[in-house]
Parts: C-alpha cells; sequence; structure tokens
C-alpha cells in the first residue's frame, strides 16, 4: 500500500501546485477539453500540463513495468475511448477533477459525480467480466 | 512562461505519481471496480492520500490568499446542482473507464508506451470532448437564422 500513498500525495501536491501557481482545477478530463478546445492563454498551460504527463508515462514506460501497453483489441478502446470523453465534459469532470480536487473541497455534486462513475465503471466490470467473460485477465 | 513552466512541473508530478501508485495500470484500476472477482482498494488509497494533501493544502496553505476567489470550493456559474447531465455524464464515463481501465490521466500517461491503440483511445477520447462540445454550441444556437 505504501507506493499507492507516496503516488497518491504525489497527485494532491500536483493539484495543490496548479492550483497556487496556476489557480485552475487539475482535473484532466478538463485540461485535455482546454488543451484542445480552450482559450489561448489556458490552452499553452493545458499542454503544458498534458506534456508533464505523457514525459513521465515515457519515461516510466521505458524503465518499469508500471506502464504496460493495453491489453484490449483497438474497437473496445476506442468505444471506451469516446465514452470517458464525453461523459466527462457532459459530467463536467473525472477522476481527478470531481475525485480528487472536488471531494477535497467537499463538493456534494463531487461526490454524486464520483458515486455514479465508480457504481457505473463497477457494472460495466460485471457485466463485461463475470457476465460477457470477455478479456478476462489470466 | 512561468505558467507554462508550473503547468509542466504540475503535470510531470501528477504523471509521476500515477505511475508510483501503479494507477497507470489499468488492470489495477479495474481490480478496484471488479467487486465480485478479486478486489483491490489500491484505488481508494491512492485518491485518500491525495485528497488528504490537497484538502490539507486549501484548508492551511491558501485559505489567508488574497488572491484566492472567496470560496474556493465555487463550481462553474449555472452548473451548481446536482443535474442529469452530471449523472447522466458520470455514468457514461463510469461505462469507458470499467470497459478500458483509463481515466483521462493514466490515458496520456499510457501514451508513453506509444502503443497504436492507446492513441486510437485519446484520439476518441478527443473527439467525445469536440463532440459534447458541438452538441452544446448547438443547443445554444437556434438552427433558424
Amino acid at each position: 500500500m505504501l507506493p499507492a500513498i507516496l503516488g497518491g500525495a504525489l497527485i494532491g501536491l500536483s493539484a495543490s501546485l496548479f492550483w497556487s501557481l496556476n489557480r485552475r482545477i487539475a482535473g484532466i478530463s478538463g485540461i485535455l477539453s482546454s488543451a484542445l478546445l480552450g482559450r489561448a492563454q489556458e490552452r499553452w498551460s493545458s499542454l503544458a500540463f498534458a506534456l508533464g504527463l505523457l514525459i513521465a508515462g515515457v519515461v516510466f514506460a521505458s524503465f518499469t513495468e508500471l506502464v504496460p501497453a493495453p491489453r484490449l483489441p483497438v474497437l473496445p478502446l476506442a468505444a471506451a475511448g469516446l465514452l470517458v470523453g464525453f461523459g466527462t465534459r457532459l459530467g463536467g469532470g473525472c477522476t481527478s477533477g470531481h475525485g480528487v480536487c472536488g471531494l477535497s473541497r467537499f463538493s456534494l455534486r463531487s461526490l454524486a459525480a464520483v458515486l455514479t462513475f465508480i457504481g457505473s465503471g463497477a457494472l460495466t466490470v460485471f457485466v463485461v467480466r463475470h457476465l460477457l467473460k470477455l478479456w478476462v485477465p489470466s | 512562461m512561468r505558467a507554462l513552466l508550473s503547468a509542466l512541473l504540475a503535470g510531470l508530478i501528477f504523471g509521476v505519481g500515477l505511475c508510483i501508485s501503479g494507477m497507470s495500470d489499468p488492470e489495477k484500476v479495474l481490480a478496484f471496480l471488479d467487486f465480485s472477482g478479486n478486489w483491490s482498494p489500491r484505488l481508494m488509497g491512492v485518491m485518500l492520500s491525495a485528497i488528504l494533501v490537497h484538502a490539507a493544502w486549501l484548508r492551511w496553505l491558501v485559505r489567508d490568499d488574497e488572491s484566492a476567489p472567496t470560496s474556493i470550493g465555487a463550481p462553474p456559474a449555472g452548473r451548481r446542482r446536482i443535474d442529469a447531465a452530471l449523472l447522466g455524464g458520470s455514468a457514461l464515463f463510469g461505462a469507458g473507464w470499467g470497459l478500458a481501465g483509463y481515466c483521462p490521466g493514466p490515458s496520456v500517461v499510457a501514451l508513453g508506451t506509444f502503443a497504436p491503440s492507446m492513441i486510437v483511445f485519446v484520439l476518441a477520447a478527443l473527439a467525445g470532448m469536440a463532440l459534447h462540445r458541438g452538441l452544446v454550441r448547438s443547443s445554444q444556437t437556434p438552427t433558424s437564422k
């Protein structure tokens, strides 16, 4: 559990720095959306944040087993991506925006969002893994 | 320039946190969502730890900052209620999350593997965001000229 606590603390630190230095919420769905569709001044710092995520990914994927290549076929991955992109914008946040930042601010809306996406995620895993028996890890 | 550097630094720390915590591995994420299988509380530990640090920061370090808005928890104007968009959007997001094991942060980190199917996932997510923006725009602008 120590890596989880340590990694989580770094995520909390990142959200704190981004709030204090940039006055922005470290919600990754919002950051990606702003990098793609946002206003100029926010757009560049969103791209810089995404670049930071990517650099961490490149380094850890090269030197550790912590970032594996996706296991799912490309079609379900594309469908999942579409759901994640559309859903997070309609719902106004994802695991970081509602989950970390929203809950840290004791937002009831974020709590409702988190319970909903965990419930819906668990239901999806149940249907895919236990009813359809698809892509079950060996 | 300073805003770009701090954003880059925050993104880097966030990414390192995701990797160290194991959240860059979709199997570990799905294990948390698999309540009737081999359930793992790891994701909850990561989130609680992140929330503890961030909540403490907001409570004790930016509380007296005069440049902070009076209510740091204030959501964007017009979106203050728990409405159908919040719940429906979150349900759709959860379905995609439960299918692949990737939420937006880990998906960008996993782009670092340069796996073609991961590039497809992120492009699909961006397309979903653009689709949402398009629908919002078309519902705000009357079609008749």
